[in-house]
């Protein structure tokens, strides 16, 4: 038993060092992606999986509950922002007298992003329901199973 | 390569059906994924396929100067990629869900007929 | 006219205000309702006499389609709509005592008078399609009231019969009625008796009298339609007085008297009348001697009663057409009291059944009175009502007309209807009153003024107009025979022929009769004997057809829905493989592009080749973890094909996805069954080919599609506008936030559902019986 333990940590020791520095890496690079979407590939698709990825990565490093701990709300709580950040973002032109989902833009040509504005929005609430979805539906299965 | 990618397309198709047409559940899903997998290279590949030049703007330019890949097809792929992933993770919940129900894997038990007259 | 029948069916709904506990009392004076009516219609009475001969009242509905509320009065829609209201007044006085402590005799209510309504929209309206409508709510609204004692399956049962078989009919009446309005371009009656000869000689008249006949034919109960109104019975009392003796079975009849001067003037349509009627009234009046429940017996009168009007009809003279008009009166008014009686009867001794009941008159001596005068009326006894009706009808079949075989054959069959008629009405209406009365009914009580009243009213009616007929035929009867004749007609009843032909058939149908009655006792021996005729009986074959079809869908079900999902998939994948794959080889010539096509590297191959093996392993198998990490290298050739052809978007996504596919799998995957070898070779074989033929069928149509490009010009406007309208570069991320935001966000939606699924499928835990996770 215990040499079990040992060997298992033992295991597991190169792919939780190396998981401590890329989790933050993978999500710089993920929020890059959504930012960079608009321009270059990339996009609130991509980098919410990304993301995911990155979160999923350290849970096999350590285990869910450990990665779920780095969170103060729940990954499930993303979803409805995200909705609700697309939706505003949508309601946006509204606001402003046009028809529902116009681009409105806010400075143009930003370096690497490009022009910011209301799509930007949009895309990161996509990028939130992606985080959340995905990370709900992985996690719940491995609590369950 | 179009006429290769015909081929994939056949093959995908043919063994998404004969994997449907299994038993097991397990198999079923599979299928599934493989219909599905199929079904994106068909529309990406009926959209007109362009070696190498990705739909996107070159940075100094405002517009196209050059050929480029057609980006609707892409665009319903992404999409379609995505919406597989929920639909696997909920079928294979689902199974699951039926497996320690019903304790079977083999989709012929499920069928009970309350059916009479 | 419009207003009157709208209030009528305002005042329905209102009845459902009413409390039937508290306000019992005051159901007696609903029968304001159709008096007022009445005498609503009475005051137009001297118009269509003496004046136009008819009202008409115009009230636009929908012009375009010429659909109107268009009313007429003239005499055939007088003599109707005085009986329905004027019955209608007893029916309603008679019923508030009846179902006194009935607990919803305010519904009862609504759908009587929503029926009266009805009943007077069909005989009032002048439009085609107006007379349609309210046909059916005639149907509607008798459903409710036969039904009407809802807890009794039977009661039920012969309510949908009624209703399937007159809707039924309606419905091949509706198609009549749109041929007429095609054919004659109008649907209005009115205009259509100027022009009669427009439907006759057209090409579709056969299939337009065919539908009326279908219409009229189930309405009116003719064979061989006849048995829903025996099954019918199981309503109560007052309604089977109000509905088939004077009312709904009477539409049928309406409506072949009104169309008698449009569409008759061809043989088919005499033939076909008098030999369906001729069979009806035989057969009704034959079965009706051997019932001995009394409502069973009078409904089989009902039955030959409404075949000896078809048959009147069907003849065509002017003598027929005022016999004819002369019994609908004459047959209302006898017909209504034996069925007020017998509720009575039922409703004091709680049977009946004609073997027990004897000797009433002692109890109930008004009753009796009534019940025997109706009984001479339907025997054509002298000085009744009655006895004028049963001379035209001889008089009819004896008419001058006829070769002298024909005079025999009709004549005949009238006598033999009208002996078993005239016994019938004995069993009815004085069989029970005479004789000695059995210990047990001892105790019975003269019934309330309110029962015995309205039969009363009806016979001393049948006396009257049969002592004095000038004060109907005169004012009603000849309006109506001209309105169904076509011509102004100037014929009037006589009590008196003098000693002929047509006085000594009279004589020897009443002694047959008479005789007849004596020698019948029923009893359930002759009920017994009908019993096996049901084998044959019209009913009978319909349900068998009705089962026949059950069966049929059952088995039908049973195969293609078995249960089995692959056989679903197979059954679809087959039609589909055969159907498209007959159409693509019969039809299109299979040509392959090889222009502009991109050649291939070789690395390209070798993804190809990849796949294709990965491919094979996954279906070939028996390990589910060799079968997922196959799955991830189809992925990931996938992603690279994506790479290959300008998708780097794609690529990254199929790439993320496929890695947590994988991802998910394994984190369920020793949860799941271990794959089990179920099917044989034999069984593998099969699907291979199928699927093997799908899949190539898949790749022909994709190579036919190849040969003409797809149309670039959405894309176009995509990539020409992402940079000057939308601000972005890369085409696909735009179109995604941008042009399609709106489906984007929806798919998030999606996404979030599938979540939630996920998430309640597993955290959800069922009671019992289920290991938990």
């Amino acid at each position: 038993m215990e040499r079990n333990r040992n060997n298992e940590k033992l295991d597991k020791t190169i792919l939780r060092t190396s998981a401590n520095y890329l989790l933050p890496l993978l999500i710089l690079f993920s929020i890059f992606l959504l930012i960079r979407g608009h321009y270059l590939p990339g996009g609130g698709f991509i980098g919410g999986l990304i993301a995911s990825i990155a979160f999923v990565l350290h849970s096999f490093a350590y285990s869910p509950m450990q990665t779920l701990r780095m969170f103060s709300i729940k990954p499930f709580f993303l979803i409805p922002t995200g909705l609700l950040v697309s939706f505003l973002s949508g309601l946006l032109p509204v606001v402003l007298g046009r028809s529902f989902m116009t681009g409105v833009w806010f400075a143009e040509s930003v370096v690497v992003i490009g022009a910011f504005g209301s799509a930007l929005l949009f895309d990161l609430g996509v990028y939130m329901v992606v985080v959340g979805v995905v990370l709900t539906i992985l996690f719940t299965i491995s609590e369950n199973t | 390569m179009e006429l290769l990618l015909v081929i994939l397309v056949g093959a995908f198709y043919s063994a998404g059906i004969y994997m449907m047409f299994r038993r097991s559940m397990v198999k079923l899903l599979l299928g599934l994924l493989l219909l599905g997998n199929g079904a994106n290279i068909l529309i990406f590949l009926i959209g007109g396929i362009t070696k190498g030049k990705a739909p996107i703007i070159k940075p100094q330019n405002t517009e196209f100067l050059e050929v480029y890949a057609d980006p609707v097809p892409q665009a319903l792929i992404l999409t379609a990629i995505v919406i597989s992933f929920a639909l696997t993770a909920f079928a294979i919940v689902l199974l699951k869900r039926v497996y320690t129900t019903t304790g079977s894997d083999d989709l012929d038990s499920l069928n009970i007929q309350d059916l009479d007259i | 006219m419009l207003l009157p029948i709208i209030i009528t069916f305002l005042l329905a709904f209102v009845m459902l205000l009413f409390k039937p506990q508290k306000m019992a009392r005051f159901f007696k004076f609903i029968s304001v309702i159709p008096l007022l009516l009445f005498l609503y219609l009475l005051s137009y009475l001297p118009a269509v006499h003496y004046g136009v001969k008819s009202v008409f009242f115009k009230n636009d509905w929908i012009p375009s389609l010429g659909i109107s509320l268009d009313f007429k009065i003239d005499g055939l829609s007088m003599l109707f709509s005085l009986m329905i209201t004027g019955i209608g007044t007893l029916i309603y006085l008679y019923a508030a005592e009846y179902l006194k402590k009935d607990e919803n005799i305010h519904r009862f209510y609504c759908y009587l008078t929503l029926f009266m309504g009805a009943m007077l929209g069909v005989v009032l309206s002048d439009n085609l399609i107006t007379l349609f409508v309210f046909w059916e709510l005639t149907s509607i609204s008798s459903y409710f009231l036969i039904g009407y004692n809802t807890n009794e399956e039977d009661s039920r049962k012969s309510a949908l019969w009624a209703l399937s078989l007159t809707g039924l009919g309606g419905f091949l009446m509706l198609a009549s009625f749109s041929l007429i309005g095609m054919v004659s371009g109008t649907y209005s009656i009115n205009e259509l008796l100027t022009q009669p000869g427009i439907l006759v000689n057209n090409e579709y008249y056969y299939i337009i009298i065919s539908l009326l006949f279908a219409g009229a034919f189930t309405k009116s109960a003719q064979f061989p339609f006849h048995f829903w109104l025996p099954g019918a019975m199981k309503a109560p009392t007052p309604v089977s007085a109000y509905l088939h003796s004077a009312t709904m079975v009477k539409a049928g009849i309406y409506l072949l008297a009104r169309f008698s001067p449009i569409l008759s003037g061809d043989e088919v349509w005499n033939y076909n009348l008098m030999i369906v009627g001729g069979i009806t009234m035989l057969i009704g009046a034959l079965l009706s001697i051997f019932h001995k429940d009394m409502k069973g017996l009078l409904a089989y009168t009902t039955i030959s009663a409404l075949g000896i009007i078809v048959f009147l009809l069907g003849i065509g003279t002017e003598t027929a057409y005022y016999a004819a008009c002369t019994f609908i009166l004459v047959h209302a008014l006898y017909k209504a009291t034996l069925f007020l009686v017998t509720g009575i009867v039922d409703h004091e001794t709680h049977t009946r059944d004609l073997s027990v009941l004897r000797g009433l008159g002692k109890v109930m001596p008004p009753v009796a009175i009534a019940a025997f005068i109706a009984a001479l009326s339907s025997a054509g006894i002298p000085l009744t009502f009655g006895f004028l009706s049963k001379e035209l009808f001889y008089g009819v079949t004896t008419g001058t007309i006829w070769t002298r075989e024909s005079v025999f054959i009709l004549t005949g069959i009238m006598l033999l209807t009208n002996v078993f008629l005239t016994s019938a009405g004995f069993l009815a209406g004085i069989r029970p009153f005479f004789g000695k009365l059995p210990q047990e009914f001892k105790k019975i009580h003269k019934p309330n003024v309110f029962l015995w009243l309205p039969p009363v009213v009806l016979s001393f009616l049948t006396l009257f107009f049969g002592v004095l007929p000038a004060i109907v035929d005169q004012t009603v009867i000849n309006a109506a025979t001209s309105a169904v004749f076509g011509k102004s007609t100037d014929m009037y009843l006589v009590l008196w022929h003098g000693f002929n032909m047509v006085l000594l058939l009279s004589i020897i149908t009443i002694v047959l009769g008479t005789v007849l009655y004596f020698t019948i006792k029923p009893s359930n021996k002759n009920e017994g004997r009908l019993k096996g005729l049901d084998d044959f009986s019209p009913q009978t074959i319909i349900t068998n057809i009705a089962v026949g079809i059950r069966l049929f869908a059952f088995k039908y079900t049973r195969f293609f829905h078995n249960g089995y999902l692959r056989i679903y998939i197979l059954i679809i994948i087959l039609f589909f493989t055969g159907i498209v794959g007959y159409k693509l080889f019969a039809d299109v010539p299979l040509r392959v592009n090889t222009e502009g096509l991109s050649e291939f590297r070789i690395y390209e191959f070798i993804v190809f080749v990849i796949t294709m093996i990965a491919i094979y392993i996954i279906t070939n198998t028996t390990s589910r973890l060799t079968s997922i990490a196959a799955l991830g290298v189809v992925g990931y050739s996938i992603c690279l094909i994506f790479v290959f052809y300008g998708a780097p978007d794609l690529a990254m996504t199929q790439f993320a996805i496929d890695t947590l596919t994988v991802v998910l799998f394994v984190l369920v995957l020793f949860k799941l069954p271990p794959f089990l070898k179920f099917s044989n070779g034999k069984i593998q074989f099969r699907d291979g080919i199928i699927s093997v033929s799908f899949g190539v069928l898949i790749s022909l149509i994709t190579l036919q599609a190849l040969v003409s490009p797809a149309d670039k010009s959405v894309s176009k406007f995509y990539a020409d506008n992402a940079y000057v309208m939308a601000k972005g570069k890369n085409v696909v991320n735009v179109i995604l936030v941008d042009y399609r935001g709106f489906d984007t966000m929806i798919e998030t939606i999606v996404l979030s559902i599938a979540a939630i699924g996920v998430y309640s499928i597993l955290k959800y835990k069922t009671q019992d019986g289920e290991k938990s996770e």
